[in-house]
């Protein structure tokens, strides 16, 4: 299934729903969306995950670089996240600076 | 303001359909860089180069890039490749030169070598030795490896799978890097503040002719990739990840990392073995070669790696930097590292290229090098490795020393008092931290094994038996193997202690083997290198069996922390003591040794071992500065009496002397 997502933005939290497989040549996307809404300084960033089928690691990344792009203190939610992406998540170590729901 | 992308990142022409421009030579192996991947392959020899590319999985390339005479500078072949899925991609080289072995040459273009460099290698399966591409951006927060001086080190030498294999340890991911990362808790709970992972370099876990397995893993087949088995996200290529992960972990715990690295051969054997990169790459650059193209094999595995060849040595170098410094590792133990000594036709070197530049690398200033000194063809250097006030040595003189007098030799004493206090006879120039003193390691007995089998029992290793030390120093208290002999077993658990807290009370930097502290046995095998099951791995259900021996080692590994005395300090802080005060008795029949350990102000331990079969009256010093005898440990009391949580030790009732049992070891602290 090809990639899909959307960014919503209320306030200062960002809301972007995720579809299909977030993989090496749809990261770059993601990152761009991030780097969005980096420049309109939310504090809370949720992505929807779950339409995402597959996350690699490149998609793993984006995470890190949302993570690393948002100003300190900022929330990054994941919803939705499917099993075995949150077990890559978790065993790489990647949980610890987000939150999973 | 416009932000120009840089000249590179655009292709110049195309080969085999990819868009491509002249590489980098430098680094070597493959790069990420703007829009595409540099590919960057040394050798010497080589008479063309080609970069095979496959999608991954694929049985056949997807593409064939020969890299053209204008993309070589020097010996070096490079070349940017554009558009490549990196996630997708799996590489390697075909390599065309001379055929010739007896001039070291064996070019074969027919083959898809690994490259050396690579930071992924597929792992298992049919096209395992294939190499992939990393995305190199792990967050590391604010990592800092915690940088404990040398001496204050508790080594605990362990097996990333073989720690968490075992059903009974509990963990989500058993046997590798993530379920490690869970037993985190219980290396804190232990005390030990360092743990040195038995190889995690990619090798091939069944290039072993006798029982199919290769367990252990000295034989490395990709010297910059983590074992992707050990992963339990290696199936999506995440091990780099999970590595840094669990080094992130273990920092955080205030617990520093060191690899068990193999410099000394690869996997590749002899002329029989496998090519898989170095052999078609550049054969007489990367090996030791005898004038007629055979390899030298001082490693007892078929080859030698050409370790103080410039090129060699420079890989050698950027391998160590690059775990150093991407994987924030903070030391190596070098196997057989006497070889790394040795020049391009065996020879001893006086000066060794490689140990000096290891010495003085500037990545590498403050991380721990640790050398096993000696090889497989003779080479014993324990003592005499070329140090540059750097490195560390397995001492193996320790371990024979306290494994002889434990077990009740006549004529160690003496000796055991030189191993004590940082075996002053080699290394008093280089201080206490030169020394790593163990009992056992991962070659060998296991502790409790030590203390069960006089004798090596490894017909289970396919070899007859032949195979492993017969020299162990050994004694199995009265039985071979297992027995419900309550005298035997309360014996050899008592043989136990008193290896362990010699250990931990000995100056110089102690390692332990994952599992002693919990009493694990390979029921006499003491060369597990080929069993990868029950045998080797930790069986955790032993945390209840033998709860008094983790307490024990708890206890003894924190009574070590608390007491810097016993870490370091001048000679001249060492009393030595007997059955009398101040009266040692260095003669040969002397199996009684107390020392005194005084630090000045408050810190001041008494160390009396007795390795005779009747119990002795020891006359004690007084204890200094107007303070009183506690009693930290005595390894004849049954347990929990046998030690005490430091800083709770109850008073001696008698303080001029010291009732010390059959085979035993006793510990006072002044308070």
């Amino acid at each position: 299934m090809s990639f899909r997502m959307k960014m919503n933005v209320e306030g200062d939290t960002a809301t972007i729903r995720l579809a299909g497989e977030l993989d090496g040549s749809s990261a770059p996307e993601l990152n761009e969306l991030v780097s969005q809404a980096v420049g309109r300084q939310v504090g809370k960033l949720v992505l929807l995950l779950d339409e995402l089928t597959y996350m690699s690691s490149a998609g793993v990344r984006c995470l890190v670089f949302a993570h690393q792009k948002l100003p300190r203190g900022s929330e990054i939610t994941l919803v939705g996240t499917k099993p075995e992406v949150a077990e890559t998540i978790r065993l790489t170590g990647f949980d610890r600076s987000i939150v999973m729901q | 303001m416009t932000v120009l992308e840089p000249i590179d990142a655009y292709p110049t022409q195309r080969i085999a359909g990819y868009p491509v421009r002249a590489g980098r030579s430098l680094p070597f192996g493959a790069t990420r860089v703007p829009g595409g991947v540099n590919f960057s392959v040394f050798s010497n020899h080589a008479t063309s180069v080609t970069l095979v590319l496959y999608r991954e999985g694929e049985p056949e390339p997807m593409a064939e890039l020969p890299f053209p005479e204008s993309f070589r500078v020097g010996s070096v072949h490079a070349m940017t490749v554009f558009g490549l899925d990196v996630e997708r991609l799996e590489y390697g080289y075909r390599v065309d030169g001379p055929r010739r072995p007896w001039e070291g040459h064996r070019f074969d273009p027919d083959l898809v070598l690994s490259d050396p460099y690579a930071r992924m290698l597929t792992g298992h399966g049919p096209y395992r030795h294939r190499s992939r591409v990393t995305l190199d951006d792990f967050d590391w927060e604010d990592d800092r490896p915690p940088h404990l001086p040398h001496e204050d080190l508790v080594i605990y030498e362990l097996h990333v799978r073989g720690f968490t294999g075992h059903p009974s340890s509990g963990v989500a991911a058993p046997g590798t890097y993530a379920g490690l990362v869970e037993k985190i808790p219980y290396l804190r709970e232990l005390g030990v503040n360092c743990v040195e992972l038995m190889p995690v370099f990619e090798f091939d876990e069944t290039d072993n002719v006798f029982t199919g397995v290769n367990y252990w893993g000295y034989s490395p087949i990709g010297f910059f990739a983590p074992k992707a088995s050990y992963a339990a996200t290696g199936r999506d290529h995440m091990q780099v990840d999970e590595f840094k992960h669990l080094v992130k972990e273990l920092h955080r715990a205030g617990i520093e990392v060191l690899l068990d690295v193999v410099f000394n051969h690869t996997a590749e054997g002899d002329e029989r073995g496998p090519v898989i990169s170095f052999k078609g790459l550049d054969n007489a650059t990367y090996y030791m070669l005898t004038p007629d193209g055979h390899y030298y094999n001082f490693s007892g595995t078929g080859n030698t790696l050409n370790c103080n060849h410039p090129v060699v040595r420079g890989f050698v170098l950027d391998c160590l930097r690059y775990w150093a410094a991407e994987c924030h590792v903070d030391g190596f133990r070098f196997d057989l590292a006497a070889i790394l000594g040795r020049g391009s036709g065996g020879e001893l070197l006086h000066n060794p290229p490689l140990l000096e530049s290891l010495a003085y690398d500037p990545i590498l200033r403050d991380r721990k090098l640790i050398a096993e000194a000696w090889d497989a063809a003779g080479l014993y250097q324990v003592g005499s490795f070329p140090h540059y006030s750097r490195w560390s040595e397995w001492n193996g003189r320790y371990r024979d020393t306290v494994r002889r007098y434990v077990k009740g030799d006549l004529g160690v004493t003496g000796e055991l008092a030189t191993r004590m206090v940082g075996s002053p006879d080699m290394y008093s120039r280089r201080g206490v931290a030169a020394t790593v003193n163990f009992v056992t390691s991962h070659d060998g007995f296991t502790l409790r094994d030590l203390v069960s089998y006089d004798h090596k029992h490894n017909e289970a290793n396919g070899e007859g038996n032949r195979d492993g030390d017969d020299a162990n120093n050994s004694w199995n208290c009265g039985h071979e193997g297992a027995t419900d002999d309550p005298a035997v077993l309360a014996l050899r658990a008592r043989q136990q202690r008193n290896a362990l807290l010699l250990l931990l009370a000995s100056r110089g930097v102690p390692m332990l083997l994952a599992g002693d502290e919990l009493g694990r046995t390979q029921l006499g095998n003491n060369n597990a290198y080929c069993h990868d099951g029950p045998l080797t791995w930790l069986d955790w259900g032993l945390r209840e069996e033998n709860a008094d021996l983790f307490r024990f080692t708890r206890r003894a590994i924190a009574f070590r922390r608390a007491h810097p005395v016993l870490r370091g300090g001048s000679p001249g802080s060492v009393h030595w003591h007997g059955v009398s005060a101040w009266s040692p008795d260095w003669s040969a029949h002397s199996r009684v040794l107390a020392a005194l350990f005084d630090g000045g102000g408050s810190d001041c331990v008494y160390v009396a071992a007795n390795s005779h079969w009747e119990s002795h009256t020891l006359e004690l010093p007084p204890a200094p500065r107007g303070q009183t005898w506690h009693l930290f440990a005595d390894t004849a009391a049954a347990p929990p009496m046998d030690a005490f949580e430091p800083g709770s030790e109850p008073p001696l009732a008698n303080q001029s002397q010291l009732s010390i049992g059959p085979r035993s070891v006793a510990i006072l602290v002044t308070h």
